[in-house]
């Protein structure tokens, strides 16, 4: 894996220079909470959890959503218009290297954006947890493995960097407003949240919520089983559609 | 040249589609020379040069490099090549010494690259974007690059292109001095001239074949292309003393404009000694001796455009 420590540093800077993909992951969802913990504070409500709780893995499910699905296809997407993917396969890094070492740093990014924000809850709402941390913990990788592959899929058919974006954006914006992420469920009309029961993204809401109140792994085999068809069927079709130009 | 070939390739085919891109190519590359493949846009040599990189796989024949199947034995290769890819980009925000650190960590024992930052005169630029370098500076990055590992062969794919006539000439140098550095270079290009002045030896390509190899001395002279002498009488005068030299096959004369075509390389000489013999006075003399262009447009019956 020589130069793999060193390309992954070097995406993280790039990461970070990036203004728009650091703002979506690290700062709207501190944005996000505020304005909904500044307007509904954090009260008890429901089984002991106030709202501020139990926005917390909505957010992180939108977190999710966004590393995975927009900055991951608009990056590999990106690197492969620029020639920057086929100029790496002309070294002796090997493509896994290549490849992984994108995953890996959205994987940090999506992790310290879910970090700030339970930092954040807990200082100023003081975010209640019911769950079992490592569940969490299980139920986010899940998750991330489940966007990330699709976010591979988006990267391998779009023929250009744009529309690689259209495409991201087409499936985020939808996702975002109508799986619960962004909106909280509760305030979702009825036949919105059972046509939402089509969108990835409500599954990862539900498993994170669920394991955040601490319901168990049973309740949510539903969820495991979409996210996990999601996360081979990406991968098999990824790997057999991807390009290096 | 009696040294082992580095690169071999015999038969090589390539179709896309219904498109045959490269149809039965052989050639041989050796140590220590720069070898150029010209040709219109379209010709072959991308898809030449990056099946013989890797990059691509061909559909026949055989390509070794250092003795080894690009298909099979890539890795081996990688490490002893460096390439410049055509049009190729960096991240926009990339830095020019993170590019060269980060490329420098891919191999096991690279160059020093502030040495190779200040050899191609990039010092002033290294905290510089990608994004912000001028054309010239970015091909010039693209070539460090490519020597970070001390490659003993290297890959120039049109690395001129787009550039302006003195980043050309700035380019060349730079080419010469990294043969003069014992590596051998395979280049590409679309630039007669360049081809001429820079190559050992030059492949033609036309329509995905070669048509023509060798020396660019030795194509322009087995084409017997006949140079021209060109003067102005500075007085009407008889110019018959310039039918009668040996090797002339044509007189021409335009008012007071002369124009003396025939074979040899003595010509300009034998017609100035045959004008002050005769005492002819003359002036705005030139030669225009036939070129690399002039190959090209004889053997592929077509002129040079993009």
């Amino acid at each position: 894996m020589r130069g793999f420590w060193k390309l992954a540093s070097i995406e993280f800077k790039l990461f970070l220079r990036e203004p728009s993909a650091a703002f979506f992951t690290l700062v709207f969802p501190l944005m996000m909470l505020f304005i909904f913990g500044g307007v509904f504070g954090n009260k008890p409500q429901y089984s002991g959890l106030g709202i501020v709780d139990l926005s917390v893995p909505a957010y992180t499910a939108m977190i999710i959503a966004t590393t995975g699905l927009v900055s991951l296809t608009i990056s590999i997407s990106a690197a492969r218009e620029l020639g920057v993917l086929r100029r790496f396969h002309t070294t002796p890094l090997t493509p896994t290297a290549i490849l992984t070492s994108q995953v890996l740093v959205l994987f940090i990014m999506t992790t310290l954006g879910m970090v700030l924000l339970l930092i954040a809850a807990k200082i100023t709402y003081g975010l209640r947890f019911n769950g079992n941390v490592l569940s969490v913990i299980l139920g986010f990788l899940l998750s991330s493995c489940s966007f990330f592959a699709l976010g591979f899929v988006l990267a391998s058919i779009a023929r250009t960097a744009r529309s690689a974006q259209v495409m991201a954006m087409a499936l985020y914006y939808p996702m975002l407003f109508l799986s619960g992420a962004a909106i909280p469920k509760w305030v979702l009309p009825e036949a919105v949240r059972t046509y939402g029961q089509i969108l990835p993204l409500t599954h990862v809401v539900n498993l994170l919520t669920g394991l955040w109140l601490g319901e168990p792994w049973s309740d949510h085999l539903k969820e495991v089983a979409v996210l996990v068809v999601m996360m081979v069927v990406g991968l098999v079709v990824s790997a057999k559609t991807f390009r290096w130009e | 040249m009696v040294s082992e070939p580095v690169i071999q390739v015999e038969h090589l085919r390539k179709v896309y589609g219904p498109t045959v891109a490269v149809d039965d190519v052989s050639f041989e590359v050796y140590q220590g020379e720069i070898f150029g493949m010209v040709g219109t846009n379209g010709a072959g040599k991308t898809t030449s040069i990056e099946c013989i990189e890797g990059l691509r796989q061909q559909d026949r024949g055989s390509i070794r490099v250092f003795g080894a199947d690009p298909q099979k034995e890539i890795h081996d290769i990688r490490r002893k090549v460096g390439v410049q890819l055509q049009e190729s980009q960096l991240q926009p925000r990339l830095k020019v010494w993170e590019a060269l650190d980060l490329f420098a960590s891919f191999y096991e024992s690279p160059l020093d690259w502030e040495k190779l930052l200040e050899q191609l005169g990039l010092t002033e630029k290294r905290n510089a974007a990608f994004a912000r370098l001028s054309g010239g500076q970015k091909q010039r990055l693209q070539i460090a690059l490519a020597l970070i590992n001390d490659p003993q062969l290297v890959f120039f794919d049109e690395l001129t292109t787009g550039l302006d006539p003195q980043a050309r000439r700035a380019m060349w140098d730079l080419i010469r001095s990294v043969r003069d550095d014992g590596k051998t270079i395979f280049l590409t290009t679309h630039f007669m001239d360049e081809a001429e002045r820079l190559c050992d030896r030059v492949a033609i390509m036309d329509k995905g074949r070669i048509i023509a190899l060798d020396t660019p001395e030795n194509l322009i002279q087995s084409l017997g292309v006949e140079s021209r002498v060109v003067f102005t009488l500075k007085e009407p005068h008889d110019i018959a003393c310039c039918r009668s030299l040996s090797g002339v096959t044509l007189v021409e004369q335009n008012g007071d404009r002369v124009l003396v075509q025939g074979k040899g390389e003595m010509l300009v000489v034998e017609v100035v000694t045959a004008l002050a013999k005769e005492g002819i006075r003359f002036s705005d003399l030139r030669t225009e001796q036939p070129n690399l262009e002039d190959v090209f447009l004889a053997v592929t019956g077509h002129e040079m455009k993009d």
